[in-house]
Order: C-alpha cells, then sequence, then structure tokens
C-alpha cells in the first residue's frame, strides 16, 4: 500500500483526538455561546490526572481514564457555579479575558506541580507496538484511540438523537428563547451538558499523552487547534465537529509528512478562509 | 384627512408578493403594500403575524424570498439597509435599540452627522459642527427631550427612550417612517408625550405603524391593515376593522380571552 | 427649563474636550525619568513603546469593539519593514518610521476588508488566525526574516544627524515619547471628531449604526488601518531603539501582553491603556527574576479579578472612586 494510507490513518486517529477534545465545546458554545477558552485546560487536568494515578500511585491505565472524565467534569462544575455563571451574558471580551486567565494560572500551576518536562506514561503492553498489514505499520494505540472515539461518537448521537436529554439539548442549541419558553430549565442542562464536555475533555487529554505528549503548554496549543475544529466545524453541531477535526487532523498530518517546510502556515491559511466563508462553520446554522 | 386616493404618481412605500420562510414556517406570505406618500396607517394583527419581520423585510434586515420592495417607485430589494435609509426609509424598534454610554444629543447628533455623510472625518472636532448639533437640539426639543440631552440613553426613562428611538429615526430625515410598537411598555403617565410626539410628525412623512395600542390606532391611523399568519387579512377604516366580525374573532377577540387568562 | 439656544450644548462638548490639568501633570510626569531615573531611560523607552501599541488597541478594541487576538501582526510588520529598511543601508529613523507605519498600514487596510464583516467568535479566530499565519510565515522565510535568530545587522543613524542612539538611552526615551505624544494628540483629535463618536455608536450598538444610515464597514476599516499605522510605527521604534528585531514580535503572546496592559489600565479611555503599559511594564522589570511561567500565574490571576471586580480597569475603578467621593460630599 502507498505510504498516503499510513498518514490518512494517522491522521484519522489525531482528528478522532481533536474530536473528543472539541466536541464538549462545540455545543457549550452553540448552546450558550460562552467563549471559554479555558476549555483544554480541563482536558491538561485529564491528563495529569491520570499521570499522577499512574506514575505515582501505580493504577492502570485504563482504571485511570474514568477519573480523568470525572475529574475535569467535577472541575467544571465547581467553576461554572463559583464563576461562570455570572458572564453567560458578558461581552465576548469579559469571557475571553476571565477564561485566559483560568488558563494562564492553570498553565502555571502545571508547571509549579510537575515541571515542564513531557510527562512519560507506560502504556499496558498490549496496546503497544503495531500491525504490519500490506507494508505499512499501523500502531495499536493508534486503532484504540480510533475505536474509543467512534464509539464515544455512536453514544452521543445516539443520546442526541434518542433520548428525552439529548432532545433538550437540540432545543436549547436552535433556540434558548423558544426553549426555555417550552419549560426546559436550560441553565440546568447547560452546567450538565458543559461538565459532560469537559469531561469528554479531560479523557481527551488522557488518551493524548501517548499520542501527541503532556506538558503544561498542552492547555494553549491545542487549544488552537481545538479553536480552529469548533469554528470550521460549527457550533453545537456534532457532526460538523467530527469531519472538521477529521479535516484539521489529516491535513496537519499531510501538511507536516509532504511539505514540512510549510509547517502550520496551511493549516491556519484554510482555517481563516473557511471561516471567512462559512462563518458559522460548515454545519452551523446563521 | 390624508390625500391618499387622490392622483397617485407611486407610494411612498411599497411591497409586492413579498414571500418569506424559515424552513418550513411561513412568515410572509406573498403580501401586498401600500404607503402613500404623508399616509398614517396602522400594522396590527396577534403576536406572531409576522408584523415586525415585514418591516424587517421592508427595511433591508431580511431578504424576501420573492417578491419587491419598492421605496418611492425604486427598486430597493437588492439594497443594504443602510442604502435605503440614506433614500429616506426609517424605523425604530419595538424593543429599545439605543447607544447606551451615549448622550441624547450625542446620538441624535450621530445622526444627523452620519445623513450629512461627515461623520468619518477624524480631524475635525465635534463642536465644530454648529449646524448638526443645532439640528440633533431641534428635534430633541420638539420630543420634548432637550432638559435630558446630556443624559447617558441608558439613564433615561423609558418613556424617554421610546422618545428618543424616534429622534434618532427623525434625525435621518425620513420620507417614510417605520413605527414598532412606539407605545410599548410606555406607562400611562408617559404615553402623552409620546402621543405628542407621533401627532407632531410632518405631513411630508409617510408613517406605517406596528400597534398593539388600540387607542393610538384609533386616534392616529387613517388606515388599518390587518396581518395574521403572514397573510393580510383586510384593510380599511379604523371604524370598519373595529367592528368586522373576522377581525374581532381573531384577533381582537383573542386579545380579549388572552387578558382573560392572563 | 433654560432656555436652550446653540451656544450651550455647543459649550458642553467644547469643554468636554478641554485639557484636564489631571493630563497636563501625566505629560510633565513623562520628563520624570530624564532627570530623576537616567539609569532606567531604556527601560522607559520601552514603556512608551507599548503605550504606544496599546493605544492603536485601544482605538478598535476601546472605542470600536473590536476583539482582536492577533494585533502584534502589525505591530511586527512595522518591526520587521523598519528593521529591513536598516539591515538594506537606509537607516535614518524618522523616514523609516513613516515607511514601517505606512507598511503597516496597507497590510492592516487589506485584511480590514476582513475584519469589518465579522463579529464574535469567528472575528476573534480570524484575527488570531491572521496573526499566526504571519508569525509562521516569517519563521519559514527565514532567508528574509531571519528565522528564529532575528534581523541582523540593523543600524540606526542619529536622529536629525545630531541625537545617537546609545546605552544611555536619552535619545532611545526621547524619541519613543516623542512620537507617542505626537500620536496621542492625533488620537485624542480623533476621539473627540463626528468619527470618533461614529466609532462608540459601532462599539454600543452596530445594528443601530446601520439603521441611521451609518456606512459601518467603511468606518470599521477607517480606523482599523489607522490603528495598524500607529501599531507599525511603534513596532519600528522599537527595532531602531534595540536594533534587534526577532519573531517575538508577531507573536501570540505580544498580543496577549498588549491586550492584558490595556485591559488592566481601562477600555476607551485613551489614558486607561497608557497607565496599563506603565503599570504592567514596570511590574514586569520588577519582577524579571521570576520564572516565565509564574509571571503569568499572577497575570491570570490579574486578568480574572479586573473581569469580575474592575470591569473598566483601573483608570475605570479611579473614576468611580472619584465619582463616588464627590457624590457624597
Amino acid at each position: 500500500m502507498p505510504p498516503v494510507f499510513g498518514v490518512l490513518f494517522d491522521g484519522l486517529a489525531y482528528g478522532m483526538l481533536l474530536f473528543l477534545l472539541s466536541v464538549g465545546l462545540s455545543v457549550t458554545l452553540g448552546m450558550m455561546n460562552f467563549v471559554n477558552l479555558a476549555h483544554c485546560s480541563f482536558a491538561m487536568l485529564g491528563g495529569y490526572v491520570t499521570v499522577t494515578l499512574m506514575n505515582r500511585l501505580g493504577w492502570p491505565f485504563f482504571a485511570t481514564l474514568p477519573v480523568a472524565f470525572v475529574a475535569a467534569a467535577a472541575a467544571t462544575v465547581l467553576l461554572e457555579r463559583a464563576f461562570f455563571r455570572r458572564f453567560y451574558n458578558a461581552t465576548d471580551l469579559e469571557q475571553c479575558l476571565l477564561t485566559i486567565g483560568i488558563v494562564f494560572v492553570s498553565i502555571a500551576a502545571a508547571a509549579y506541580i510537575y515541571g515542564t518536562d513531557q510527562q512519560p506514561v507506560q502504556l499496558p503492553p498490549f496496546l503497544r507496538g503495531s500491525i504490519h498489514f500490506a507494508g505499512l505499520n499501523f500502531a495499536i494505540y493508534r486503532l484504540f484511540l480510533i475505536a474509543i472515539a467512534l464509539t464515544i461518537t455512536v453514544v452521543l448521537v445516539a443520546t442526541l438523537e434518542m433520548t428525552r436529554f439529548g432532545a433538550q439539548v437540540r432545543a436549547a442549541v436552535n433556540n434558548q428563547r423558544m426553549a426555555r419558553g417550552l419549560g426546559i430549565d436550560v441553565d440546568a442542562l447547560f452546567a450538565v451538558t458543559f461538565a459532560l464536555g469537559s469531561g469528554l475533555a479531560g479523557l481527551g487529554g488522557a488518551l493524548a499523552i501517548d499520542l501527541v505528549g503532556l506538558d503544561p503548554s498542552f492547555a494553549f496549543t491545542y487549544l488552537i487547534y481545538v479553536l480552529i475544529v469548533v469554528s470550521v466545524g460549527g457550533l453545537g453541531s456534532i457532526g460538523g465537529s467530527l469531519a472538521a477535526a477529521m479535516l484539521l487532523g489529516i491535513s496537519d498530518i499531510a501538511g507536516k509528512y509532504y511539505v514540512p517546510a510549510i509547517g502550520s502556515i496551511l493549516i491556519y491559511l484554510v482555517m481563516t478562509v473557511l471561516i471567512m466563508l462559512r462563518p458559522a462553520g460548515i454545519f452551523g446554522r446563521r | 384627512m390624508a390625500r391618499e386616493g387622490s392622483i397617485v404618481s407611486e407610494s411612498a412605500l411599497a411591497a409586492r408578493g413579498v414571500d418569506k420562510r424559515f424552513g418550513s414556517l411561513v412568515v410572509a406570505a406573498n403580501v401586498d403594500l401600500s404607503l402613500p406618500p404623508g399616509a398614517r396607517h396602522a400594522l396590527i394583527g396577534p403576536n406572531g403575524a409576522g408584523k415586525t419581520t415585514l418591516i424587517n423585510l421592508m427595511t433591508g434586515m431580511l431578504r424576501p424570498d420573492a417578491g419587491q420592495i419598492l421605496l418611492g417607485g425604486d427598486d430597493v430589494t437588492a439594497l443594504a439597509a443602510e442604502e435605503r435609509v440614506r433614500r429616506g426609509l426609517a424605523r425604530t424598534y419595538q424593543i429599545n435599540s439605543l447607544f447606551p454610554h451615549l448622550t441624547a444629543l450625542e446620538s441624535v447628533t450621530l445622526a444627523v452627522c452620519e445623513r450629512r455623510r461627515v461623520a468619518q472625518t477624524w480631524w475635525r472636532r465635534l463642536f465644530a459642527y454648529r449646524e448638526e448639533i443645532e439640528e440633533a437640539q431641534q428635534i430633541l426639543v420638539a420630543l420634548m427631550l432637550g432638559a435630558v440631552c446630556h443624559r447617558p440613553a441608558r439613564e433615561l426613562a423609558y418613556g424617554q427612550q421610546r422618545l428618543l428611538e424616534i429622534a434618532l429615526a427623525l434625525a435621518s430625515r425620513p420620507k417614510v417612517l417605520l413605527l414598532d410598537e412606539p407605545a410599548a411598555g410606555v406607562p400611562r403617565d408617559e404615553s402623552k408625550e409620546l402621543f405628542a410626539a407621533i401627532a407632531g410628525l410632518s405631513r411630508d412623512i409617510a408613517v406605517l405603524f406596528i400597534e398593539h395600542d388600540m387607542e393610538l390606532v384609533f386616534r392616529f391611523a387613517s388606515k388599518v391593515i390587518v396581518m395574521v399568519g403572514g397573510s393580510i387579512l383586510l384593510e380599511g377604516t379604523p371604524a370598519e376593522i373595529a367592528s368586522d366580525p373576522q377581525v374581532r374573532a381573531v384577533y381582537l377577540g383573542k386579545t380579549q380571552r388572552e387578558y382573560r387568562h392572563g | 427649563m433654560a432656555s436652550t439656544t446653540i451656544a450651550e450644548p455647543r459649550a458642553y462638548l467644547q469643554a468636554q474636550m478641554r485639557w484636564r490639568w489631571g493630563e497636563i501633570a501625566f505629560w510633565l510626569a513623562t520628563l520624570l525619568p530624564f532627570i530623576v531615573t537616567p539609569d532606567y531611560l531604556l527601560l522607559a523607552s520601552q514603556v512608551a513603546i507599548a503605550a504606544l501599541f496599546v493605544l492603536s488597541l485601544d482605538l478598535i478594541l476601546g472605542f470600536a469593539g473590536i476583539v482582536s487576538l492577533g494585533h502584534a501582526a502589525y505591530f511586527g510588520t512595522g518591526a520587521y519593514t523598519a528593521g529591513l529598511i536598516s539591515k538594506w543601508g537606509w537607516g535614518e529613523p524618522l523616514t523609516g518610521l513613516v515607511t514601517a507605519a505606512l507598511a503597516a498600514g496597507l497590510f492592516g487596510y487589506v485584511t480590514s476588508f476582513i475584519i469589518a464583516r465579522f463579529r464574535h467568535l469567528p472575528l476573534i479566530m480570524i484575527t488570531l488566525g491572521i496573526g499566526l499565519l504571519l508569525q509562521e510565515s516569517a519563521n519559514s522565510a527565514s532567508w528574509l526574516t531571519g528565522g528564529f535568530d532575528g534581523l541582523q545587522g540593523i543600524h540606526t543613524w542619529p536622529i536629525l544627524g545630531r541625537f545617537r542612539f546609545d546605552l544611555y538611552g536619552y535619545s532611545a526615551y526621547g524619541y519613543a515619547l516623542a512620537a507617542l505624544f505626537v500620536i496621542f494628540l492625533g488620537a485624542r483629535r480623533l476621539i473627540h471628531s463626528p468619527f470618533g463618536l461614529a466609532l462608540r455608536g459601532i462599539r454600543d450598538n452596530g445594528q443601530r449604526m446601520r439603521a441611521i444610515g451609518a456606512p459601518t464597514h467603511s468606518h470599521i476599516r477607517t480606523i482599523y488601518t489607522i490603528a495598524a499605522m500607529i501599531a507599525g510605527a511603534a513596532g519600528a521604534i522599537l527595532a531602531q531603539t534595540t536594533e534587534t528585531v526577532s519573531l517575538e514580535v508577531l507573536g501570540f503572546q505580544r498580543s496577549a501582553d498588549v491586550l492584558v496592559m490595556l485591559i488592566l489600565g481601562g477600555t476607551g479611555r485613551l489614558y486607561g491603556g497608557l497607565l496599563g503599559a506603565v503599570v504592567y511594564m514596570v511590574a514586569r522589570d520588577q519582577f524579571s527574576g521570576l520564572n516565565p511561567q509564574y509571571w503569568y500565574f499572577w497575570i491570570g490571576l490579574l486578568l480574572i479579578a479586573v473581569v469580575v471586580v474592575l470591569p473598566n480597569g483601573l483608570l475605570g475603578g479611579l473614576s468611580l472612586l472619584t465619582w463616588r467621593a464627590k457624590a457624597q460630599s
């Protein structure tokens, strides 16, 4: 098989990771228009929880994953009650500044507690290595990542389409005022969705360690990518986030493989042009 | 009485065959409306009938799916909102849309400066623009806002804010004025100035106002247009409309029911 | 009600524009470093450069309401242009400054067509995208920009043939301060012009601006171009006084820093930005021994504190205090 399939596979895995990191932000932005630039700080938290549990307490990798999810979700609930709630109707600028402040604090805290080096993580033996198929190597961990992300996608879509909770979320994203008018408790709904979205990000952060590494700058570096996915994919759209994440993941890997000199220029250029052409995102509403 | 019905060259504002839908929701269905120069027409109908949407279509905030908007005989359907304003179409908003941190005088002066195309000059001082400031002041005084002209808009009483809405629209020297529920939410003791302001509107301006306040409609409108579910149900004098059984059933009767059930 | 002759509102507006004692005191105080702290003149010139940059951001953010996370793009364009002109043999500072400002202004003009069409998250993303694009491009085009090592070979000629740039910093601070003051006068005039009023209208209610017939896109393009020129001027002065230019002049960190300075001091007041620049730069110098990460910890807390407690920044808080004091007396 030509190497392009290897590139596609790696891009797919990376894209799935970006999807996990982004989907929560897409939904909460679509529902409440709350610009939460600290979203990747919660992802980073999930990563560091996994690292702590595994390296300092000897937990097995799989056991740490749900804890990463819960930790990020719980942290969100706390911050939401303490702070964010008061700023749902604030200006874009205020929300930006508040959450950028949280990002700065989180990066500094992570550097203080864990230092600035990359965190090592030991995957369980059956996740290491790769499968040889048709002349290419397919890393087992990436297959695992793709499988988990697909499973979560199916669960998300099923929840949205088939449960009452999901219907309420869709209504609130579509038209908040009307949803309130119909008697939906949008504030409680938002708190739950926000927590779930951050939880997913935390899980993404834990899964990211072996793929892209973990250090304090994670909260900012991946914020850029997440914002790209959300802006291009469309606020409040799971399908859009998935498509945009795939696009970004594959473009990034392909770009680095085929034209390393250009680096990230292609990504930023494509993003800027796409946002100009469709400001509401590919799948967003006007 | 207004001069409509006499020699009609062209209407000041007209909508012809205007359609608009959002997905499966039809908000305007083949709407035909004509506003002669100097008219005083009222547009009434139950909530959700599409009245504000029609205003948005006529001012350019929304594009119709089909049909035309004609301003003084010219087809303006493709023109941007600010371009229509420059050709003499002004509106007020049902929910106050003011400049909260600007004083009343600054707000109206700004509107005058924009009309006179001097708002781009950044090298001359504002207070050097005597004519613009004087014109703004005259508009404010005529609307009984002279005493509060130096207060920021967000500090004005609600009734005064509604008057400022009208002042801003008048600053563009419109030939057509669309008032979206000018009396909405204005307490009884502040409505006197509002009524006086509407009565004082120049006869050169064609006025279409959306209203639920029947006192206003009966007092100022020479013709009433009833809109229901995106379509025009019928038109007539206020007396004709008030006694029409269809209208009573659809609108006035419903209103009474709403009042009873709160 | 008093007679409403035309004189009264004009006089009122005129009084608003008069120079206050506080302003005169502020500008006189900027001369102090020459006399009182001559050892810190280089720092003072950095503060003046930062203040000029913040001023340009205030014009688009504080007055027109454009949230930009990539304003360093114009600062960097000015810096690299001035640096390249000098490197290629023409080190005269004043002409270099004007050329660099025009280059940044041109870039600003071109991008303003995009900026004017968007608001909210798409706008934030586009400003971020433009900044990141420029930074990456500058990194790649290392044949032009010197890449990671930065521009080498900048040599600035003495101003007006007489004032040399040296390590003492007299010329550097004098140059930066003079540029800041002159441009500030222009900005102050702009604020009190009909255009300044239009900008505040756009910030307050863009939709209503269209409803009064205002060409909002045209206004935004104009102020964005002017702000880009001013940011470019600040970058050029940095390049000329320090004789170095590196990639960080285009970086997100610089865009974020200038945003913090403006928010700290208070948006929409011109002097707020200046105050914020002074406080931020002096504090950063004082704590320069600190690990940069810990510096950003305190900045993060500061940002949260400002948003929660002092939404109008230091200057806003001060004016609130004086207003309360007056109301009680």
